[in-house]
């Protein structure tokens, strides 16, 4: 167990962000609250999950919601530690630390958030390994879990507990349900994790992965060089593609924002075409209409020139982009996982094939 | 015959036009004053000295960049009073709270967070706490303070705890200037409150300036109506503007590509303005700018403003020119000195200019004085040049289809005639004054930023239209004018049913 530095805490919000894939949301709404908590003198503790008995037990937290009702309903610690608390209370037992659902975008500092009010220190860990929109999109799905008791929390005193659900899908759609009731938008306390679940089940080290890339970005953009190739070379990623965003069409159903972009290559890609398929996260890629990248495998896109990450809801007509890979977490490869988060799982009918095998 | 006077206030110079019917008839430049008012005194003084008809002008136009430097510097800033509305949510993040320090300790007054607001779909988040609001209003009257922000959570969709907080604020403390952050901003309720906090910190300094520029104009003999130019290249009177300062932050560049248009006689074109120091690039839709849709820093506050969309390039008439030991342009610039550092001044510094009148492009100064220059250094640095421009003006094309550019701006002659991607360029009469002509043409806008629930796209998009015309016409807009200029739609996800953010921007003469 070691503290935390604001300064990481900032370098995780941009790491964060880029593992995102698109979505899971902009952490700077969660990254202020942290700052503010920092300034009252709080400091977070992360913890490796080794260090976790078999039978402690780890809260899993979340926000849940649409990205857009985050901007003006304004994420705060007290509504997700309250989430965690109503846990706590329903099972009878105490936790004995949070963890991250997804290390993608905003939810990968909520677990922060929530530590610093509880006292808790944070588990080194999450069960995407970068964002995906649904329940049975995590490790612990695939390996299996089980999905319940799930906590809600609203801003105003309403408190969902959902205490079974059939399957991990429909743990998804009833606390989607609550979620829009309370208007789309609530702070979430997933199934409660054994310390032997989260050692053998969880994504291990990815709070420590979204910092070390965020890190390399900000060093890169203090000495000049290229944010991507730093984030490229610090996590073994490839270099899909690079130009300028030709055209974007978005619909939304079911739920999801999903679209196509379209990049006409520049400079080492001029005279090919890029297509990029998404539902909130980016799923498929295709060069001149041959898939080239496809989910698990992370898909970002980011400006050519700040190496920030871009989200699905801000990709726009003119952007400056490069498409990287970085690689997915080994279970999300596995037979299994790709039934639960690959290219089948978004509606592609196409066999999973790693950038990186 | 319609005259109009255009009056733009930069850093350097205060450029004044009259234009009658659609032809400019007298144009003049001046050096800017630190006080600002006086350079328009002496603008307007050689407007009217070259075209008396100046006096008989309908309207006067004046676009300036005065109140985003007060912000930058930080100088005649009031206290602000902030209340928001929305708790129990975002309890954590009260307003200020991601300002710079320095900047929120000189404007940061009383800060009051109060129950209310209303969900994404219209219902009340909680009902608006009006008694806490009363009390509020008689704190900030006893505390002294003269201006007051206003931002409640998803207002943008239903205003009602925004008027309902400001008709309490009057009643409790008759004459405090409040600004509404619905009237400013879209969603996102931190930008959207950054924006109202400035503007409420900058009106009284507005006030001062818009009645100083009124006294300026009536000095001058001219009576016309007096309009402020906008971020978006329209304009408000300046009674009506006066009381939204941030909607000026961006009108200068805005309204050198308005003029770039109106010159050229181009609505759908790339427009390049060459400066002394820096060239800006940017692209026209319907005859207006395109909108940056990203967060836009002032003073190192976020906000959510109508900026244009630009790209600035280190490159103009006076960016300073190495030979060696390998060639580089810039970014350094002599600037406005270039009239005494240039070579073909007579200075000693190799500028830029140097090179285009070497290569002939331009017939300034004297000539021998750049004669011994090696042909293949000024071919090289003509070759930069040229890579450097095609290379910005690429990176603003949203298609992969040749368009028209206009140049513009005292440094234009650097633009070469042929370029790739490029399908033609136009030049344009008195490109050095295009700004001020860019004011002097600004028409009325409304805008709507909403989300609509299970309306089809089409009734969803028309809605939108209707709202933006009634606001467009709320500030002045000759409604049989108005033209849609920017639709934008966005279905967002995990909202229920067929939820889309909807965005339409209409623009309009003014009504006579």
């Amino acid at each position: 167990m070691r503290p935390v530095g604001l300064d990481e805490i900032e370098s995780l919000a941009i790491g964060a962000w880029i593992l995102g894939t698109g979505g899971g949301g902009s952490p700077y709404l969660a990254l202020l609250n942290m700052r503010q908590l920092y300034r009252q003198g709080v400091v977070c503790q992360l913890m490796d999950a080794s260090e976790l008995a078999d039978d402690d037990l780890v809260a899993v937290v979340s926000n849940m919601g649409a990205p857009l009702v985050g901007q003006e309903r304004l994420t705060d610690p007290k509504t997700m530690a309250l989430a965690v608390q109503m846990m706590e209370e329903y099972l009878g037992r105490k936790f004995r630390a949070v963890m991250s659902l997804e290390i993608g975008g905003g939810n990968s500092i909520q677990p922060f958030m929530a530590a610093a009010l509880m006292d808790l220190p944070v588990v080194d860990a999450d069960c995407m390994g970068r964002a995906f929109p649904e329940a049975q999109m995590t490790s612990f799905a695939i390996h299996d879990l089980k999905m319940y008791p799930l906590t809600l929390a609203d801003v105003r005193d309403n408190a969902v507990v959902v205490a079974r659900a059939a399957s991990w899908k429909w743990m998804e759609r009833i606390s989607r349900k609550a979620c829009v009731e309370v208007g789309s938008i609530a702070s979430t306390c997933k199934a409660p994790r054994t310390g032997k679940e989260v050692k053998e089940c969880a994504i291990l080290g990815s709070t420590t992965k979204a910092m070390t890339i965020g890190r390399a970005v900000q060093a890169a953009r203090r000495a000049h060089r290229d944010p991507i190739d730093a984030v490229l070379e610090v996590e073994a990623g490839i270099l899909i593609f690079a130009g300028k965003i030709h055209d974007i069409a978005r619909r939304a159903t079911e739920g999801f924002l999903r679209g196509t972009a379209t990049i006409e290559g520049l400079d080492a890609f001029r005279g090919h075409t890029f297509s990029l398929a998404f539902q909130n996260e980016f799923a498929v890629g295709w060069l001149d209409g041959e898939p080239r990248v496809m989910t698990p495998d992370l898909i970002c896109v980011l400006d050519t020139v700040s190496g920030d990450a871009i989200g699905t809801e801000t990709l726009r007509y003119g952007q400056r982009v490069t498409v990287i890979a970085l690689p997915a977490p080994p279970i999300l490869l596995t037979p299994k996982g790709i039934e639960h988060v690959g290219p089948r799982a978004f509606g592609y009918d196409l066999e999973f094939r790693s950038v990186f095998a | 015959m319609r005259r109009r006077i255009g009056i733009d206030v930069g850093g350097t110079n205060t450029d004044a036009v009259l234009l009658e019917e659609d032809a400019v008839s007298a144009a003049v430049k001046t050096p800017t004053t630190p006080d600002v008012t006086t350079g328009i005194t002496r603008a307007l003084a050689a407007l009217v000295e070259q075209a008396p008809a100046a006096r008989d002008a309908d309207a006067a136009m004046i676009g300036t960049t005065h109140f985003t430097n007060a912000v930058v510097q930080r100088r005649d800033l009031g206290r602000v009073a902030a209340v928001r509305i929305g708790l129990p949510s975002g309890a954590s993040l009260p307003p200020f709270v991601d300002w710079p320090e320095d900047l929120a300790a000189l404007v940061r007054g009383e800060v009051v967070m109060l129950e209310g607001g209303h969900e994404f779909d219209g219902r009340p988040l909680v009902p608006f706490d009006t008694s806490g609001m009363r009390a509020a209003a008689r704190r900030i009257r006893d505390a002294g303070i003269r201006s007051v922000a206003i931002a409640a959570v998803f207002s943008p969709l239903n205003a009602s705890c925004e008027e309902e907080a400001a008709s309490i604020l009057r009643e409790e403390c008759p004459g405090v200037a409040v600004t509404l952050s619905h009237r400013l901003g879209r969603i996102g309720l931190l930008e959207r409150e950054n924006a109202a906090l400035l503007n409420a910190c900058l009106i009284e300094l507005a006030r001062t300036t818009t009645r100083a520029f009124s006294l300026a104009l009536g000095a001058s003999g001219i009576t016309a109506p007096l309009y402020l130019t906008q971020n978006d290249g329209t304009v408000m009177l300046a009674e009506v503007a006066e009381q939204y300062p941030v909607y000026s932050f961006a009108s200068g560049p805005t309204n050198s590509m308005r003029g770039a248009a109106f010159l050229s006689k181009r609505d759908e074109a790339l427009v390049i303005d060459v400066g002394g120091t820096t060239t800006d690039i940017g692209s026209l839709r319907h005859g207006f700018p395109r909108e940056a849709n990203n967060v836009v820093e002032i003073g190192g506050v976020r906000t959510l403003f109508r900026m244009p969309d630009l790209l600035s390039l280190g490159l103009g008439g006076g960016t300073m020119v190495k030979a060696t030991p390998s060639l580089t342009l810039g970014p350094a610039s002599v600037g406005y000195r270039l009239t005494e550092q240039a070579l073909v001044f007579g200075g000693e510094v190799l500028t830029v200019t140097d090179v285009a009148v070497a290569a002939g492009l331009i017939d300034l100064g004297d000539r021998a004085r750049v004669a011994a220059l090696p042909a293949a250094l000024v071919n090289e640095a003509l070759a930069r040049i040229r890579a450097m421009i095609e290379e910005g003006v690429d990176r603003m094309k949203t298609d992969a289809g040749e368009a028209p550019l206009i140049a513009v701006g005292g440094g234009s002659f650097l633009v070469p005639a042929r370029l790739a991607g490029v399908s033609e360029v136009l030049t344009v009469p008195h490109q050095a004054v295009a700004n001020a002509v860019g004011a002097a043409i600004a028409q009325v806008s409304g805008e709507v930023d909403q989300i609509f629930q299970d309306l089809p796209r089409d009734e969803a998009i028309d809605r939108a239209r209707r709202l933006a015309e009634d606001k467009a016409v709320a500030a002045g807009a000759d409604r049989a004018t108005i033209n849609v200029v920017e639709v934008e739609d966005l279905p967002l996800a995990y909202l229920p049913g067929n939820s889309l953010r909807t965005r339409v921007r209409v623009v309009g003469e003014i009504a006579r």
